[in-house]
């Protein structure tokens, strides 16, 4: 009878592992934005993304760089960048208040502060498969355009779709 | 005043608000204070004009980002069409015909045109290009 307490943990886990694969094997969720600064000016010219998915330190390196966005010039009010970034800190991935942040920092380097999203390992393990045709395709044009596949994405529900 | 002399006046009023490009105060007002600029900066300037600004629209310029030379590059040629941000979000028209509450709001005129004349351009644009611009499309 040692091994009953064995068995049923094995038994449970394989249960568990059954049940939870789907989870375990790709997308996120996460709350929805719910500043409305951060949304409208965040999301003017892409969808205003997951503050969970980049570190702090990655967060203060774009608000203070808007005259150059990525090859665009998005600067803001400074009132209006100040709550942006106050949001943004309050809820990054390594924020303290954050839930289940960590599996979004998780590779990112100490020492590294990622400027995209689609730099992270999270995002690169979740993408491995998708082709760069996919990517280029009239209807997506980016990476940058996650609501092409997640429909969801503006509430914060990346699901894995077809 | 003859009252054949008062129903032309009224007459004149009646026509002169029934012109749907005169219907909005807030557009009239942002072109005002445009206007008031451009005269500031070149006391001979005489008016906006939607040619101008439509050659503005269409022009391949340089300075600014080669990614995004032009105002179509993102907004497309067809000011009544849907545009595109480099990201892949949709851009409503910039067509007063098709979007009406293009260029009502100063904050956000001025806010898009710093952004995009830096980014098309290197520069800010001036006054009568700002102007010539929204004239143009208000007439789209």
């Amino acid at each position: 009878m040692r091994l009953l307490p064995t068995s049923l943990f094995a038994a449970g886990f394989l249960c568990l592992a059954a049940t939870v694969p789907a989870r375990a094997e790709g997308g996120a969720t996460v709350p929805p934005i719910d500043n409305p600064v951060v949304q409208k000016e965040c999301g003017a010219c892409h969808m205003a993304y997951a503050p969970q998915m980049l570190p702090t330190r990655s967060w203060q390196a774009i608000m203070g760089n808007l005259g150059d966005h990525f090859g665009e010039n998005a600067s803001l009010p400074a009132s209006d960048g100040a709550t942006i970034l106050a949001y943004l800190v309050a809820h990054a991935g390594d924020a303290p208040s954050t839930a289940n942040g960590r599996r979004f920092m998780r590779g990112i380097p100490a020492d590294a502060t990622p400027l995209r999203i689609t730099d992270t390992r999270f995002w690169k393990r979740g993408h491995n498969e998708i082709s760069a045709a996919s990517f280029g395709a009239p209807n997506v044009k980016s990476k940058a355009n996650c609501v092409a596949c997640h429909s969801g994405a503006a509430a914060g529900q990346y699901g894995e779709e077809e | 005043m003859t009252p054949a002399r008062f129903c032309l006046a009224l007459l004149a009023t009646t026509l002169l608000f029934a012109q749907p490009s005169f219907a909005e105060p807030a557009r009239d007002a942002i072109l005002g204070q445009l206007a008031a600029e451009a005269k500031q900066a070149n006391p001979a300037f005489a008016g906006f004009s939607a040619e101008r600004g439509q050659q503005f629209w269409q022009a391949v310029h340089t300075g600014g980002r080669a990614e995004t030379p032009s105002c179509t590059s993102c907004h497309t040629k067809d000011p009544t069409a849907e545009g595109r941000s480099r990201a892949g979000k949709a851009i409503a028209p910039m067509a007063v015909s098709r979007t009406p509450e293009r260029f009502t709001d100063a904050a956000k005129v001025a806010k898009w045109f710093e952004r995009n004349c830096n980014t098309v351009l290197g520069r800010a644009c001036s006054a009568v290009e700002k102007g010539d611009i929204i004239t143009y499309l208000s007439a789209q």
